[in-house]
Formats: structure tokens, C-alpha cells, sequence
């Protein structure tokens, strides 16, 4: 990136013609752009990593109440795991779309992305529900604070990633598939597709491990 | 500036009327991408969930081969759905990556490993402390 600059300054100096500065200000922002959420996404990564050290540290202090193997259910895990890796596949789909040019089908795979996620949500919210009603809320032990810190934290991320999703879909319907709408899509491709990449962390450390003796 | 060359392969971005650059996307896949990851992906997720409930290996051998399907799977995830590699914008995507990852493992094994001997050294004194104090105050 820094030959840009360099050569705009170089260049400006020999009050160039329009096609040099039209290549500048064209390219400069768009790298940056992505570049900057790619290094936003690792901050998160490191928020996650804090989680995961402390799920690490408190998540067999069972406190007398009940460990992973009691309370998890993993074909409902499993069947969440696959509602987001499928929801990735179908993101994938809508980028390809929108990369062709084609505005309604990407609408249309964003669309079926979006209730993807909901299903995820709503299997994640009553999966919460039911560990609450058992009397294995957050506050029951450290294992289980740590666990939904963990796994609520990424379903924040989830529900906020539909909620951009929703609005994204407004967008290229509204104004279409311009180069501005194309970057915030592949923005929320790299949230989406980094989400189900923690995730594959939260269903191997969390569930499946906590559920082995 | 060589990455202009191979991001503008059959995008059909002048089809469209879209005078944008060729880098708009980033480096995106093609479908062809997106289904080899998508299978690896499946095959990576279905092998842990029927190692453990199946209960196919004893339980500290599954533990390690858990490990190592996760860590397989988030390669994949990252180089056929987020398509990182070593040119996207000119490399520095990749050492934004590697400089996480370097902090992270020092982060995950520094404190499990603090923790761990933690607990394992000072656990019984605290333990025989709070044991005395119980015992003075369980005294009537």
C-alpha cells in the first residue's frame, strides 16, 4: 500500500493527467477497508481466545452441580453445528451471486442465510431456556458461568451478524449490487464465515469435551 | 500490483456496468471453492461427533483426536470460506493472522498452564487453612 502514497506524492508534483488520480483514490480505500475489518475480526478472535482460557480454567469446577455430560444434548448440538455450516455454504453462494451481478438471487441466498442463523438462534436460545428451568444457570458454578459467557458471547455475534444481514439485504434491494454495497457484503461474508470458525472451537472445547469423563 | 491480474479472472465485472476496481471483493472463491470446503467441513464436523457418541476410542486418546479435527477444520474454513492467502492485500492480511495466532497460543497455554499449577500447588494448603477456620467456627 505504500507505493500508492509514494507515487501519488511523486506525481502530484508533475500535475499529472486524470487517469493516475482516478486509479488512487479508486484503489486506496477499498484495500483498506478490508484490511482493517480482517485486523477488527482478530481483535475479536482475541476476545474469544480470553473466553476459551477461562472456559479452559473454571470448566470442570462443577461447584457439586451438574457437569457437561449431564446437562448437554448433542444431536441438538449437532444439529445447530450443521444449521451454521450450511448457512456458511449458502453466504458463500449469495457472494458468488452478487459477484455475477445477479441482485435477486443474492437477495435470495442472503435471505435463506438470514434463517439459517434464526434457526441457530432459536435452538441456542431454547437450549439457554431449558438449562435455566433445570436450575443450571449461569450462576449455578464456575463451569457453567463460563460456559455462557462463552457460547452467549458467540450467539451475540450470531444475532448481531442476522441483524446486519437484514439491513444489507434492505440495501442491495433498495440500491443494488454497487461497489459500495459489494464491499460491506464481503465484510459480513468474513464475520459470518469467522463465526462458524469459533464456533468449531465452542462444539469441540465446550460440548464434545465437556461431555467425555 | 501483480494481484489485479488474478482478481480479474471471470468475474464478468464490466458485464454489469459497474465501474468499479477489480479488487472490490477481495479475493473471493468460486463455487467450485466453496463446495470442497463445504464438504471437508462436513467430513471434519461428522468424525468428532460420531467419535464421541459412539464412544469408538477411551476418552483421553478422543480428547487429542478432537484437538487436531479442530485445528484441521479451521484451516479449511480459512482458506476456502474466508480465502486467505499469502497475497491477499499484499500479504498483510496473513500477518495480521500469524501475529494473532502467536499471541494466542501464548495467551491459551500461559494461563492453562499458570492455572494448572495453581491449583495443583496451592489447593491443599488453602484447603487445610479454610478446614481450621471451619473447625474454630463450627466449635459452639
Amino acid at each position: 500500500m505504500s507505493e500508492f502514497t509514494a507515487s501519488n506524492q511523486a506525481e502530484a508534483g508533475n500535475a499529472v493527467g486524470d487517469a493516475s488520480r482516478y486509479y488512487v483514490t479508486e484503489h486506496h480505500p477499498e484495500n483498506g477497508t478490508l484490511l482493517g475489518f480482517w485486523i477488527y475480526l482478530m481483535s475479536d478472535c482475541l476476545i474469544f481466545a480470553c473466553l476459551f482460557a477461562t472456559y479452559a480454567v473454571l470448566g470442570r469446577n462443577y461447584a457439586g452441580g451438574p457437569s457437561g455430560a449431564e446437562l448437554f444434548d448433542l444431536p441438538l448440538v449437532a444439529l445447530n453445528t450443521a444449521f451454521l455450516l450450511v448457512s456458511s455454504i449458502t453466504y458463500g453462494f449469495a457472494m458468488l451471486s452478487a459477484h455475477k451481478g445477479f441482485k435477486s438471487k443474492a437477495i435470495m441466498w442472503l435471505g435463506i442465510t438470514g434463517l439459517f442463523g434464526l434457526a441457530f438462534l432459536s435452538l441456542e436460545i431454547y437450549e439457554f431456556v431449558h438449562l435455566i428451568h433445570e436450575g443450571a444457570g449461569p450462576q449455578r458454578s464456575g463451569f457453567l458461568t463460563s460456559f455462557f459467557a462463552l457460547v452467549g458471547t458467540h450467539g451475540l455475534h450470531v444475532t448481531f451478524g442476522v441483524v446486519w444481514l437484514v439491513t444489507l439485504m434492505f440495501q442491495v434491494g433498495k440500491h443494488g449490487l454497487t461497489v459500495e454495497n459489494i464491499r460491506r457484503l464481503t465484510c459480513l461474508s468474513m464475520f459470518w464465515h469467522f463465526l462458524d470458525v469459533i464456533w468449531i472451537g465452542v462444539f469441540t472445547f465446550v460440548y464434545l469435551m465437556g461431555t467425555l469423563p | 500490483m501483480s494481484d489485479h491480474s488474478t482478481h480479474a479472472h471471470g468475474h464478468g465485472h464490466d458485464d454489469h456496468g459497474h465501474h468499479h476496481g477489480h479488487d472490490a471483493g477481495g479475493s473471493h472463491g468460486s463455487i467450485k471453492d466453496y463446495t470442497i470446503g463445504f464438504i471437508l467441513s462436513v467430513i471434519l464436523t461428522a468424525i468428532p461427533f460420531w467419535l464421541v457418541m459412539a464412544k469408538v476410542l477411551p476418552p483421553g486418546t478422543t480428547g487429542y483426536v478432537l484437538m487436531a479435527f479442530a485445528a484441521v477444520q479451521v484451516v479449511v474454513h480459512m482458506i476456502y470460506f474466508l480465502h486467505l492467502n499469502s497475497t491477499a492485500e499484499h500479504g498483510w492480511s496473513m500477518m495480521a493472522t500469524i501475529f494473532t495466532v502467536i499471541v494466542l497460543v501464548i495467551m491459551m497455554a500461559g494461563s492453562i498452564w499458570v492455572m494448572y499449577h495453581m491449583n495443583a500447588n496451592m489447593m491443599p494448603a488453602m484447603e487445610m487453612n479454610s478446614d481450621s477456620v471451619h473447625g474454630v467456627h463450627d466449635m459452639p
